[in-house]
């Protein structure tokens, strides 16, 4: 079999713009700001780019319509977002069809009536809507399910919440920033959607997201450090919240995806130095453990007690805070997965928030509650 | 106070929203596996056939994971209020709410449908202790 094409792709750019609960500039000027910022990192400029996928959430910003800023045939990429855009990017690259894409989204002035949900959290469907589901209710279905079957504990989910949030709480960068939390305060916070409460849930915030990816001959020759793309996959079940979350059929979600991420690289679970996981409620990520082989079924919330996922654990989850404490703005987040664990394998998050001699980094997009997860694998050296 | 949302039926799913407005639960089955399928699909998920046909169910199942939610995605919503996934006899899954004392819900609890007239179209199924 001819070799891995994402084989010869790097990072070269990663950039997370202000994250805030309000970030008190439009969405487009966040959009055009993420897109600097991502090609500055890379020490590049956007005349250096010849492949985009540009959106925003409120705005609706498509890639084809920010190409014309550009002023120039380039390459763009669909509709689809995060990780999938990241592997969509990785293979125009790959096939010749561009050498440097930049992939960045952003998200202002969408959540306004607060008296609602956010706007992301309640799809409109006919089978879910009139019943009051929304995404939290989605995901605790799934985790109320787990409980029963496996005896995972409150306590477990308020280890997870805490312990990501705590990792928020020494991020300047987090909307969360200094806001530590314990155990305690997870399972005394208000109820939202049984088991969850407030604290299991990410927040809802704005922000923007840029990452640039290139070729390795290009990457090569850029005074910054590339990072590898060694594995990809995506699983998807449907449209999220449109379908009953049942456990037995949709639980393992992401499995797939893993195994084959993990076989692109000839690497398994046990390689593997920093866990960015797609964290939207706390439950997702012992659901994740299990799904991707890094524990067995049902092990996830004994595996999560005592300190493992935190930065210093044996595997460190969510190093920047993830959903729950450094940003949650729509979309942005699902590209900040693969932002975190480049910055990690760089070494450029804070000193607190550094994991020593990270070289394998994965980061997820999705869930069980959603019924997709996406997997890529990252790091400092080649496959 | 905004009203709640009320579901919009497309072709596919007008013969369920049919059923509920007469008091019955309609979902379709695959003449060629038997498996019966929810929500309505152009195709069955579990052997791709195109022979669906819309049959009754009986609307008694039990619960097969329930959540109590405390904060609505909507004002049109009284909290607290409980979404359950039931599984029926039939062998597929619904969503809906359920409605009883929270206390004595539990994985397992035997409950059958009921409907709520929301409109001249829409009819809203629940479920209740059987």
């Amino acid at each position: 079999m001819a070799a891995n094409p994402l084989h010869g792709v790097a990072i070269v750019g990663a950039y997370n713009t202000r994250q805030a609960r309000s970030v008190e500039v439009s969405e487009t000027e966040l959009l055009i700001d993420a897109m600097h910022g991502a090609v500055r990192s890379a020490a590049l400029t956007l005349a250096d780019v010849d492949g985009l996928h540009c959106t925003s959430s409120t705005r609706g910003w498509r890639p084809r319509e920010v190409a014309m800023w550009l002023g120039r045939p380039i390459w763009t990429g669909s509709s689809d977002v995060g990780i999938a855009a990241v592997l969509e990017a990785a293979l125009a690259i790959a096939s010749g069809q561009a050498t440097t894409v930049l992939i960045a989204t952003a998200q202002a002035g969408e959540y306004v009536n607060r008296v609602e949900t956010a706007p992301w959290t309640k799809p409109s469907h006919e089978f879910t809507e009139c019943f009051g589901l929304f995404t939290a209710a989605e995901f605790a279905l799934i985790a109320r399910r787990h409980m029963h079957l496996y005896g995972t504990r409150c306590e477990d989910l308020a280890e997870v919440a805490a312990s990501i949030r705590n990792h928020g709480a020494r991020n300047p960068q987090a909307v969360m920033f200094e806001r530590f939390v314990t155990r305690a305060d997870v399972l005394a916070s208000r109820q939202i959607a049984e088991p969850f409460r407030l604290l299991d849930c990410a927040l809802t915030n704005e922000g923007g997201a840029g990452l640039v990816l290139t070729s390795a001959e290009r990457a090569r020759e850029l005074p910054v450090q590339p990072i590898w793309l060694l594995g990809g996959a995506l699983d998807r079940y449907g449209m999220s919240y449109v379908t009953p979350p049942v456990w037995e059929r949709f639980g393992d979600v992401g499995a797939r995806a893993g195994q084959l991420a993990f076989g692109q690289c000839g690497l398994a679970p046990s390689d593997v130095d920093v866990a960015e996981l797609y964290d939207p409620f706390s439950f997702e990520v012992i659901r994740q453990l299990e799904a991707l082989g890094f524990c067995a079924r049902g092990e996830g919330g004994a595996f999560v007690r005592g300190g493992r996922i935190a930065v210093g654990g044996e595997l460190p989850v969510a190093t920047n805070g993830g959903l729950l404490s450094f940003s949650h703005a729509g979309l942005a987040q699902l590209l900040q997965k693969p932002i975190a664990a480049v910055q990690q394998l760089r070494g450029e998050l804070p000193t607190a928030l550094s994991v020593p001699d990270a070289r394998v980094a994965i980061a997820t997009n999705g869930g069980a509650g959603a019924l997709f997860c996406d997997v890529l694998l990252l790091g400092t050296q080649p496959a | 106070m905004s009203e709640r949302p009320l579901p919009r039926p497309t072709p596919l799913s007008q013969p369920h929203w049919d059923g509920a407005r007469g008091g019955v639960l309609r979902v379709q089955r695959c003449r060629d596996c038997g498996s019966h399928v929810f929500i309505p699909q152009p195709l069955c998920a579990a052997c791709q056939s195109t022979a669906l046909v819309w049959t009754e169910s009986r609307g008694h199942g039990n619960v097969y994971s329930w959540t109590v939610v405390h904060r609505a995605p909507h004002p049109s919503f009284a909290t607290p209020y409980v979404v359950a996934i039931v599984a029926l006899d039939e062998g597929f899954e619904m969503l809906a709410n359920l409605e009883c004392e929270h206390a004595q819900i539990a994985i397992g609890m035997r409950v059958r449908i009921s409907f709520r007239a929301l409109s001249a179209e829409i009819s809203l199924p629940y479920f209740v202790c059987e």
